[in-house]
């Protein structure tokens, strides 16, 4: 009897398997026309963001190098340098800064396989406190006469999460992430593309310094602060769409619209404009202006009634009914082209990104000449600068 | 059944897809192909970007591009 529900099992295993199998063969089979390997090039850049009492910078290097013609492998090393006075910082530390450094590493592989492109990817990303190893893998294909790419893909990330002056302090959490994206031509002067993502997270989400702060009348300043308690499992996901539409001038705008939500009541949404110019055969000028806006997760609050007050206990300001909207420019200038020799052509880039966050239910607590609970609300300006070279060989 | 159907479906357009004609031709699109028409013209400048949004916003996803680790303290 078990031996019959045994094989009666592997033989459902078994056609499940064949049956899946069969599907997969087939859809790839209707996908047609190769696709290709992202070029070879080199990139330099050095990255600044200064704002809200933050300062980061650093170097970043990307090289892309294909083997044969079927495999290109690419190399990342990406630091920021992190001096934070930040209201955070202020609020909890009492006004120290403090510095600390991010490394990240990441290797890349992808392999052509007639009409597949396969990506495999690792990323390390260490700081003193917190190290996180990312496996990606990804799938993409032209399909109907290279109208449509279809790509989709897998990443894992297991994360190490540690505290400053607290040896023993160690927790762990894990994330998993799928995505599905779709790039339609619709004309021969505009090409659409969708992305949908889905993100878990299980584990330690807390960020570890992070306090709230509760009505204490005992207390010179009417509150005291405790430590924030987050779930221990969060869902996200995003739908995108984006397009570039060619103008007859040689020139592009382009537009992207972003929808998201989770499982701790956050709804964002945001999108973009902008436009690109070249001009005078090297040139090339774009501008662009993004806004976003979301709603606070269900248990943030800026100032909870009382010690303890519920269950989850969240005051990071990014968990906060707030908006923000950039404006920027870049410019690039394109040398070296077409001169023979292995570099097919180089440019040095230079871009502008000017943030303004204005908060709505987070206040600013280090205004101590208000009752706590009626400061102003709080808001920041951050500047974002890159100048990077890119060789492109 | 509901494999039967959709691999038979999947069979019936694997057998057609040669006969899908492309609206936009291949020589149509030069204007598609230039560099500045790109979704992911600089994919380390653009790397960044996600991860200074990222870090500062509860939004996450969907960015057409790669980030990687924190770094939101």
């Amino acid at each position: 009897m078990v031996l019959k529900v045994a094989l009666e099992v592997a033989v459902v295993v078994t056609k499940t398997a064949r049956y899946g199998l069969t599907l997969i063969l087939l859809l790839f089979s209707i996908m047609s026309n190769a696709a290709v390997l992202p070029a070879e090039r080199a990139d330099a850049l050095f990255h600044s963001y200064s704002g809200g009492g933050i300062d980061i910078n650093g170097p970043a290097i990307l090289v892309r190098k294909s083997i044969g013609d079927s495999v290109s492998v690419s190399a990342k090393h990406y630091v920021d340098t992190i001096s934070s006075a930040s209201i955070d910082v202020e609020v909890i530390l009492g006004a120290s800064t403090y510095e600390e450094e991010r490394v990240e590493n990441a290797f890349s592989a992808d392999y052509l396989n007639e009409k597949t492109l396969m990506s495999f990817s690792y990323t390390n990303s260490e700081e003193n406190d917190f190290s996180a190893d990312t496996f990606s893998f990804g799938i993409s294909q032209d399909m109907f006469g290279g109208l449509t790419t279809l790509s989709m893909g897998y990443a894992h990330g297991d994360n190490v999460v540690g505290k400053t002056g607290d040896p023993s302090f160690s927790e762990t959490s894990q994330t998993d992430n799928f995505n599905l994206s779709l790039a339609q031509i619709i004309t021969k002067n505009l090409i659409i593309s969708t992305a949908f993502d889905v993100t878990t997270d299980a584990g330690f989400l807390n960020n570890p310094y992070r306090k709230v702060r509760y009505v204490d009348p005992n207390d010179s300043t009417q509150f005291n602060l405790e430590d924030e308690i987050y779930p221990e499992t969060r869902t996200s996901s995003a739908l995108a769409i984006r397009a570039r539409y060619f103008l007859p001038y040689r020139a592009a705008l382009h537009a992207e619209f972003r929808i998201f939500q989770d499982s701790w009541g956050i709804e964002a949404n945001n999108f973009e404009i902008g436009y690109t110019h070249p001009f005078a055969d090297d040139w090339i000028a774009e501008t662009h202006f993004r806004a976003y806006a979301q709603t606070k997760a269900d248990f943030y609050n800026d100032l909870f009634p009382f010690q303890q007050a519920q269950n989850f206990l969240g005051r990071d300001k990014e968990l906060s009914t707030f908006s923000d909207t950039t404006i920027g420019f870049g410019i690039s200038y394109e040398f070296a082209k077409g001169e023979g020799g292995s570099i097919d052509k180089a440019s040095v880039n230079f871009k502008f990104d000017h943030i303004e966050f204005n908060y709505e239910d987070f206040r600013d607590a280090r205004q101590t000449s208000f009752a706590a609970g009626t400061e102003p609300f709080y808001q920041f300006n951050a500047n974002v600068m890159q100048l990077f070279l890119s060789i492109w060989f | 059944m509901l494999y039967k159907f959709t691999s038979s479906l999947l069979l019936l357009l694997s057998l057609t897809a040669c006969s899908v004609q492309p609206w936009v031709k291949p020589y149509e699109r030069a204007n598609l192909a230039d560099p500045i028409m790109s979704f992911s013209q600089d994919p380390l400048s653009q790397g960044y970007m996600h991860h200074v949004y990222q870090a500062r916003e509860g939004a996450r996803g969907a960015e057409g591009g790669s980030g990687g680790g924190c770094g939101c303290n």
